[in-house]
């Protein structure tokens, strides 16, 4: 689905967005366990948000396809997960935390004796299709919500890295209670949609299963709390100073 | 009420209880097989799949799952609980979580059954899926093998909870509301994973004492950090096992569906006497479930998965204490997870293929120890055994104590008695050199060369000859005095030289434009 490099939302999305189901979850990680632990996460979230296949028969039924489930294990992190069945939805979300790199802690960085590391955050959200009239384009009004804060530590030695790794897992293991808690809470979802309404509500681009319509958006924050663009304009500017 | 819900709800209601619980129990009971899991998505529905999700079925689970429910439904005060535990090759066991699933009197009239509980049941199984790989006894349950094995037990009725310690944590996978209760399903885990010893001591053949029973702290212990930090720290006493016990019912399992569905019940039965009385009735499968009971290691040998020695009877005729401490290792090849016919009928393959190279138990103890010692060992013929044919090297074993002159690998020694430890390690107590008049019972000690040995005068082993020759003296050419003379010849040479080379000096130049 769409990737956007920050989040800007319209005063209509906005108001939806106040009756938007949020939720946060914050890890602690070392760079080279983002992407799994930020994979750990969305597929997660994505099995409990994607049915089989739909295919609507006549008079308004439908029967529902099967998701099959697999197990992942985690090279980097002691940590292992269920992800949904589908090369193509799991290609998606790689490809969408491949592009999420919070920076590495810079050299003179290291010299600090405390202070934040590489912080950036991706979010993964929900929503449902309203369609306008021309000239004005769809509306996109999601209903849920799911942010993952990272902070990025930098490790000293193998030692301290070994501890990460058994952390980083407990820590997973407690995102994944929490957020198995908050799908049974059985709160909104959209309602089952006819054949013409499908895909304003899901995804049907997939050919094995069917998540709910998704967008991942991320934002990345360097060691000065500064986004990566102003970061880029200063480095170009003392390149030149030079 | 039940008035308000009309017969075909409550008859779907029903239904949809019923194979929520027993896909329930195939999610868990497969989440502790110890493998990973994984199933095709099907954008065709197939008619089969509960809940649109691909969860197998495994025969023997689904049987045992419904043999516990007996027809009866999960409800109020009537809870269907999975109780998963380990138990490691000495015998002690532990148990490790409870899954339960449960009714509570709450009830949502409102609710459509055909619709939104089917929907929610599909989703709360997402959420077990999910849930079963994060609590600490999947992680237990990947690495399960030859120290431990992973086992399920179902029940029905009243959940017990006293198994899993002091301190056990309860996560909650999520709720259904429908109009005749809400369904729950939760997992109580424990927390302290120190073990209790239910070994039953010198007995042979005793039944367990039960957790409860167990007087002795065992130093085996589990952390619930990552299984690579799980350290078994057994002590010498976990090997000394009774006398061997060798009886007549030892067999290699035939039918590895009938040897399955035994391994299930002997399994899912806690109770010693049940364990016992399967014994004498079972044979051998109970023995390989029940018998990671250390107490008899002698028949669960063969050469193994590991391809090692086997373990040695705490009776030895031969071989030192030192080589029965270090071959008596934990029970190898059995290795049986917590359910299939399929997956334990390939773990059986393994292990009858290797337990079935055993014939009776007395040519299973020759078989030790012949095996026991070693690659190059001299054997008198008449100890050579159809067992000890297929020893390495076994065409430089000599055919008897004369011969050894002639053998390739075995020389006279000259100087007498300077025994290496490989060769002391050999040697049965008492006995000592390798002189044609000097043979033991069993085997006859030989002194052999190992490669790059240095001469067949003195007998030498690898690691003195590695030391010998790891700093071999320096090259003449190299030495001081050497150099410094050559310089000094060279030097009073050099005017000579040059003389020579200012003649020839034409000839120099045309070959330098040459060259250009």
């Amino acid at each position: 689905m769409g990737l956007c490099p920050s989040t800007s939302s319209g005063p209509r999305s906005r108001a939806a967005a106040m009756n938007c189901r949020a939720e946060v979850l914050e890890v602690s990680v070392e760079g080279r366990q983002v992407e799994e632990a930020m994979l750990a996460v969305l597929h997660t979230v994505l099995l409990h948000r994607s049915t089989g296949k739909f295919h609507y028969k006549k008079e308004g039924t439908y029967s529902i396809g099967t998701v099959g489930t697999q197990d992942v294990d985690c090279d980097f992190i002691d940590f292992a997960y269920v992800r949904v069945s589908s090369e193509e939805l799991d290609r998606a979300l790689r490809k969408a935390v491949g592009e999420f790199k919070p920076p590495p802690c810079r050299p003179q960085d290291a010299l600090r004796s405390s202070g934040s590391d590489g912080m950036g955050q991706i979010s993964l959200e929900f929503y449902q299709k309203k369609k306008s009239r021309w000239p004005f384009s769809d509306e996109c009004i999601p209903w849920e919500l799911w942010t993952i804060k990272v902070n990025v530590v930098n490790l000293a030695n193998e030692q301290e890295r070994q501890i990460c790794r058994e952390k980083v897992g407990e820590k997973l293991c407690e995102k994944i209670i929490n957020i198995v808690e908050v799908m049974n809470r059985h709160e909104y979802l959209p309602k089952m949609p006819t054949q013409s309404e499908v895909d304003n509500v899901f995804d049907t681009s997939l050919k094995d299963v069917q998540p709910y319509l998704y967008k991942i958006s991320y934002q990345i924050t360097d060691t000065l709390g500064t986004s990566v663009t102003t970061t880029m304009r200063r480095l170009i500017k003392d390149t030149l100073a030079l | 009420m039940d008035t308000d819900l009309s017969s075909q709800d409550r008859k779907d209601l029903d239904k949809f209880i019923k194979f929520f619980a027993l896909k329930t129990v195939q999610v868990i009971v497969q989440a502790r097989l110890g493998e990973k899991i994984c199933t095709r998505s099907s954008s065709s529905p197939t008619g089969s799949d509960w809940f649109n999700l691909a969860i197998k079925d495994i025969p023997e689970v689904t049987h045992e799952a419904k043999k516990a429910l007996a027809g009866q439904l999960p409800a109020v005060g009537r809870s269907m609980c999975v109780e998963i535990s380990l138990k490691t090759s000495e015998g002690d066991s532990m148990e490790l979580e409870i899954w339960c699933l449960e009714m509570n009197e709450k009830c949502d009239k409102e609710i459509k059954v055909s619709y939104t509980v089917y929907n929610r049941l599909s989703l709360l199984l997402k959420s077990l899926l999910a849930i079963t790989r994060v609590t600490p006894a999947y992680r237990l349950s990947r690495k399960q093998g030859h120290e431990y094995v992973i086992l399920y037990r179902i029940y029905f009725g009243e959940v017990q909870l006293s198994g899993l310690g002091e301190g056990f944590q309860t996560v909650r996978v999520g709720t259904v509301g429908t109009p005749v209760g809400t369904i729950t399903l939760s997992c109580a885990y424990r927390i302290n994973l120190a073990f209790m010893s239910t070994r039953a001591g010198e007995d042979n053949g005793a039944v367990y004492p039960s957790v409860e029973d167990s007087q002795e702290v065992c130093t085996t212990s589990f952390s619930t950090s990552p299984p690579s930090q799980c350290v078994f720290t057994v002590t010498k006493a976990h090997f000394q096992t009774p006398p061997p016990v060798v009886t007549d019912t030892l067999k290699v399992p035939v039918m590895g569906l009938a040897f399955s569905h035994q391994l299930s019940s002997s399994r899912l039965s806690y109770q010693p006497a049940a364990l016992g009385v399967g014994s004498a009735d079972m044979g051998y499968p109970v023995l390989f479930a029940g018998g990671l009971n250390a107490a008899h290691p002698h028949q669960l040998i063969g050469p193994g998965k590991e391809g090692g020695v086997p373990p040695v009877p705490s009776q030895p005729a031969h071989g030192t204490q030192a080589d029965q401490e270090r071959m008596c290792t934990p029970l190898d090849g059995v290795h049986y997870s917590a359910a299939t016919p399929s997956s334990s009928e390939d773990t059986e393959t393994v292990s009858n293929s290797s337990e079935g190279k055993c014939g009776s138990p007395h040519d299973l103890l020759e078989t030790i120890f012949i095996r026991k010692v070693g690659a190059f060992v001299n054997k008198p013929i008449n100890q050579v055994t159809m067992a000890n044919l297929d020893i390495p090297f076994a065409m430089f074993a000599p055919k008897n104590v004369e011969l050894e002159d002639n053998d390739p690998m075995v020389n006279p020694p000259d100087s007498p008695e300077t025994e290496s430890p490989l060769q002391g390690s050999l040697h049965s107590e008492g006995s000592s050199g390798s002189s044609a008049g000097n043979t033991h019972d069993d085997f006859v000690m030989i002194d052999f060369k190992p490669a790059f040995s240095k001469d067949d005068i003195l007998p030498m082993d690898l690691g003195t000859f590695y030391r010998e020759f790891q700093n071999p003296p320096q090259l003449s050419s190299l030495s001081i005095d050497i150099g410094a003379q050559s310089m000094a010849e060279d030097l009073d040479s050099l005017p000579e030289k040059l003389a020579v080379h200012e003649k020839n000096v034409k000839e120099f130049d045309a070959f330098v434009e040459t060259l250009q």
